[in-house]
This record gives C-alpha cells, sequence and structure tokens, in this order.
C-alpha cells in the first residue's frame, strides 16, 4: 500500500504538470497529417493517430489541462459555498437548518450527474457553463458534510468557552469550529476531484462540454467509440489517462481517510 | 411511528415540490428567446407564437409555475417538440426499459459485491482483503463511458459472446448491465465488508461460533441479516448514481430507456421532453428512497427519528 500510495502522488503530480505546462509547450494539437490517418502507436507518435490525422499523443497530454481546470475550479468554488452554508445552518440550528437541509435534500434528489447534464444542457455547450453545471451540483456534499460536522462540534467545551467570553460568531466558527472539521472536508474535496473529472469528461462525451477542436478526453473517447473496430486506440488512450488520474486521486483519498481515520458514516451522512 | 411515517412523507412531498420547480426553471435558463433556440432562426413569426402560446410561456411566471404542476398532478407534461407526440405516451414506452437494465445492474452488482464483501471481512488484512479494495478502487474509478467500450473491444469485438448495441437478443443487456453495474458493485462490496465486520464483533455471533456452527451458516443466519439494513441503505442513496449513470450508459449500447430519451431530446433542443425526462427519473428516485427509509423505519425498531 505505501508503494502505491507513492505511485498515486508521483501519476497526479506528473499530470498536474503536464496540465500546467502543456499548453505552452505543445504547438498545435490540432496539426493534420493526412498520410497518418488511423495509424496506430508508432515512433512517430507515441499513441498513434486519430480519424483527422491528429496526433493522439499530444491531444491526450493537453487534454489534462482542461480536466485539472475544470476539477480544480468546481471543487474550490464547491468547497468554499458548500461549507460556509453547511457551516451557518448547523450553526444557527431551528429554522434556518430545516429549511437549508430541505434545499439540500431539493438538491440530492437529482441522480448522479442528470442536473448536471440538465444544466449543461440549457446553458448551451463551452467550459463556462460546464463549470457552473458542475458547482451547481458539487457543493451539497460538502454542505451536508460541514453541517454535520458542526452539528457535533457546536456543543464541544471549548466553542462554549469562546460563546461565553463574547467571541464574535465568525471568529468562533473559522477558528474554533473550521479547524475542527477541516480534515474530512479535505477528504471529501479529493473524492470531489476525482468526480468532478469524471462528470467533466462526461459531460464532453455526451457533446455538452468543451467543443471541438479544444482536445478534452472525455470529447476524444466519444470521437473513439465511433472507430471502436478499426482504431481502437483512438478511444482507449484518452480512457487510459483518465482512469490513471482518477484512480491516483480516489487511491490518495482512501489512504488519507484511513490514516485520519475518519469514520466512514461522517462522510456519507 | 405513525409519526415517522407521515413526517418522512411530508419530507418527500415538499423535496418533489422543489425538484420539479427546479426542473420547471430550466426552460428559463436558456438564455436569449427559448422558443427562438428551439424552433431556429428560420422559423415564421406565427409558428413562434403559437409554440409560445402552447408553452404558456407569455403568461405571468407565477402562473406558469401553477399551470406545469396543474398539467403535471394530471400527468400531462404536453407534446414533443420533435415529434410531435404526447411526452407521456413516449415515456410509458421507455421507462420499462430503462426498469430493466437498473433492475439488471442491481442484480449484477449484489452478485459481485456479497461474495467480494464476505470474503474481505472474514479475512481482514490479507491478501483477500487487499484484493477486494484493489478489485472495488478499480471499480469507482473507472467511469462507464470508458467501461462500456472496453467491454465492447472485449466481449463483443474480440471474443464476440455479446452484441454491439441494441435490444434484439436476451445477451443484449449483459453489457450495459454490467457497465451500469460495476461502481454499484465497489461500493457496496465495501458496505458489506463494513457492516459485516462490525457485527461480526458481537457477542451473539462469538456465542454461536462456540456452539460450534462454521464460518459459512454463521455468516447466512445470524451475521447477514443484522447486516443488511445498512447496506440496504446504501443501495436505496446509490440508486441515484445508477439512473444519473443509465444516462450515459443508455447512449453506449442504444438502449432504448429514458436515458438514451433525454439524450436525444437534447440533441433535439426538445425541452419540454428534456424536462418531462429529468422529472421523471428525479421523482423515481425520491420515490423509492422514502419507500426505503419507510421500510428501514419498519424492520428496524430501533429507528425512531428520521
Amino acid at each position: 500500500m505505501r508503494i502505491g500510495t507513492v505511485i498515486s502522488f508521483l501519476v497526479v503530480v506528473a499530470w498536474l504538470v503536464i496540465a500546467l505546462i502543456s499548453p505552452f509547450v505543445i504547438n498545435d494539437v490540432n496539426a493534420i497529417n493526412l498520410e497518418q490517418l488511423f495509424s496506430g502507436p508508432s515512433k512517430n507518435g507515441f499513441l498513434g493517430y486519430d480519424d483527422l490525422g491528429r496526433d493522439i499523443g499530444l491531444r491526450v497530454l493537453q487534454g489534462s489541462t482542461v480536466s485539472c481546470t475544470v476539477a480544480i475550479f468546481v471543487v474550490t468554488v464547491s468547497v468554499l459555498i458548500g461549507t460556509m452554508f453547511g457551516m451557518f445552518i448547523g450553526w444557527h440550528g431551528g429554522l434556518v437548518d430545516l429549511i437549508g437541509v430541505r434545499v439540500m435534500d431539493i438538491f440530492l434528489a437529482f441522480p448522479g450527474i442528470l442536473l448536471a447534464i440538465a444544466l449543461a444542457a440549457v446553458l448551451g455547450p463551452g467550459i463556462e457553463n460546464v463549470l457552473i453545471a458542475l458547482s451547481i451540483v458539487s457543493w451539497v456534499g460538502f454542505a451536508r458534510l460541514s453541517r454535520a460536522q458542526t452539528l457535533t462540534v457546536k456543543h464541544r467545551d471549548h466553542v462554549i468557552v469562546a460563546q461565553a467570553l463574547g467571541t464574535p460568531v465568525f471568529t468562533i466558527c473559522y477558528r474554533h469550529v473550521l479547524p475542527l472539521i477541516l480534515a474530512p472536508i479535505i477528504v471529501e474535496a479529493t473524492f470531489a476531484i476525482a468526480a468532478v473529472i469524471i462528470a467533466e469528461a462526461g459531460l464532453s462525451f455526451l457533446g455538452l462540454g468543451v467543443q471541438p477542436p479544444t482536445p478534452s478526453w472525455g470529447a476524444m473517447i466519444k470521437e473513439g467509440t465511433r472507430y471502436l473496430l478499426i482504431a481502437p486506440h483512438m478511444a482507449l488512450s484518452p480512457g487510459l489517462a483518465l482512469f490513471s488520474i482518477v484512480i491516483a486521486i480516489n487511491a490518495l483519498g482512501d489512504r488519507m481517510r484511513d490514516s485520519l481515520q475518519i469514520r466512514r458514516s461522517a462522510l456519507q451522512n | 411511528m405513525g409519526s415517522l411515517a407521515a413526517h418522512r412523507l411530508i419530507t418527500a412531498a415538499i423535496v418533489l415540490i422543489g425538484v420539479s420547480s427546479i426542473t420547471f426553471f430550466l426552460l428559463h435558463l436558456v438564455p436569449g428567446d427559448p422558443i427562438e433556440v428551439m424552433l431556429g432562426e428560420s422559423a415564421s413569426i406565427a409558428d413562434r407564437q403559437q409554440l409560445r402560446t402552447d408553452l404558456g410561456l407569455d403568461a405571468p411566471l407565477t402562473q406558469q409555475w401553477l399551470q406545469f404542476h396543474k398539467d403535471l398532478l394530471t400527468l400531462d407534461f404536453g407534446e414533443s417538440l420533435y415529434s410531435k407526440r404526447p411526452i407521456a405516451a413516449t415515456l410509458v414506452e421507455r421507462i420499462p426499459w430503462t426498469l430493466i437494465l437498473a433492475l439488471a445492474s442491481i442484480s449484477i452488482a449484489i452478485l459481485i459485491a456479497l461474495p467480494l464483501g464476505v470474503l474481505a471481512a472474514l479475512h481482514p488484512n490479507t491478501l483477500w482483503d487487499s484484493a477486494a479494495a484493489t478489485v472495488s478502487l478499480l471499480g469507482v474509478s473507472i467511469p462507464n463511458f470508458l467501461l462500456g467500450p472496453l467491454l465492447i473491444i472485449i466481449f463483443s469485438v474480440g471474443l464476440g459472446w455479446f452484441p454491439v448495441s441494441g435490444t434484439e437478443r436476451i445477451t443484449s443487456i449483459v453489457l450495459p448491465a454490467l457497465t451500469l453495474g460495476a461502481s454499484l458493485a465497489a461500493i457496496l462490496s465495501r458496505m458489506v465488508r463494513a457492516s459485516l465486520l462490525e457485527v461480526l464483533s458481537e457477542e451473539y455471533i462469538v456465542s454461536a461460533r462456540a456452539r460450534g456452527l462454521g464460518a459459512v451458516p454463521v455468516v447466512i443466519y445470524h451475521a447477514m441479516p443484522n447486516a443488511a439494513l445498512p447496506i440496504l441503505t446504501i443501495l436505496g442513496l446509490q440508486l441515484g448514481a445508477l439512473l444519473g449513470g443509465a444516462v450515459i450508459t443508455e447512449m453506449i449500447f442504444a438502449w432504448p430507456g429514458v436515458g438514451q430519451l433525454t439524450i436525444e431530446a437534447i440533441q433535439r433542443r426538445d425541452y419540454p421532453l428534456v424536462q418531462a425526462c429529468v422529472l421523471v427519473i428525479s421523482f423515481a428516485y425520491v420515490v423509492v428512497n422514502t419507500i426505503t427509509d419507510l421500510i428501514y423505519a419498519r424492520v428496524d425498531p430501533r429507528i425512531e427519528t428520521g
């Protein structure tokens, strides 16, 4: 498991570096080379060429930029909004909590990425709308988690003392509650990054995400499924890239959850 | 008990109204004029006015909202813009396919998860356990739009065991069900392991073993019934991911369910149909979860408040 953790960490770091530098290093991912149409991996292109004669290897590398940008943006926004919302209603309790929980229930009632699909569909394609759609869906998980955690922490002695001393509510939440509930939120955020990467690729797979010719793993898999019989490397290359980063992030999340000894129930309530 | 059921039903009703309201507002989120987006720029002014009146878009927002919910209560979803058929009739054709696929996926997930989870729980921290953990990590990490094509390459193209897509043969359901059930199997096997481990340390298990019962009967007759409730809850909650995933899986395998209908409707900008599909899938999820909760409370007398 230790070796697995190190490998996972290296895989994630490698993809982040590639995502960061590939837009500057790789010149033209849309360059067309008609002689290489559908050709498999060779010394000319290490992952072969697609139906338009474009280098799949370069497109897979640059596809990481979209995935990582969307994942980091959506999870950051979701953590901020979700945690503030959850702590706010958990701290206030009573009617505020009741209404807040109903609001969360309503968002959670849309199964899986269905709401994101519907939102992306009506907003129209494009990366901004993907960011909006996925953020609207993702914040609820953090709200639910931080509300549950806040409820358990707010009756602790040090919080009651801080209240008795007249500490402003914001300071109590920021300094006395947040540090105690941060660990499960970080673990949840790790899993959420993997989930958002899959969701973005899913939207692109359905043609609702980033539009061509910008390389995106989901869109590349979609194009590849049309040529599974003659050129399986078209779907497999971006698929394995996606799989490698998602499994690495999930493995790190598992490891973190185990080492922080966070009870499963805390993450699932 | 009665008050718990009432409380749960009222909550479900509030959630359903919230879900339908968000779905109602989806049409108003369309940038610009939704009529223009749906009909295209070449449509005549008369056609546009006709559609605007049909959809009630010229009425005040509150009245539109009321009308939307009135229609909903009578199961009147209006007409598809593309096929001009009543949406309710189309849904009635498509829903059974999604239902069959969902049931097959859940069955496959249980068939994989039970042995895997039991094996891991009976031999914690051994090779069995880490093998099960690895399988479940693979299962949650592989998205269905990758697993589907992979299964097609291996089992349809390579081995020729199952059809690539469609519904012509009875074996057509195997690959879509496996694709959709894989991540559920992964999550479920972790849950089986965790709740079995919790139960296995109870005194009645120790006493059953002390009476000379073997490991297998103890698991089947003493441990599983007590570990079943948390597993059932997870199954209910994960149904949501399953139904959401069905949209993509049905696309991959050309499975004629509600999921495929949703994407077809999106591609044709048939927004009333999109709304109806989203509503049907979400309502199914809420109803199943409410029923799960009610059964849970009935089966386990320790539960008193929701």
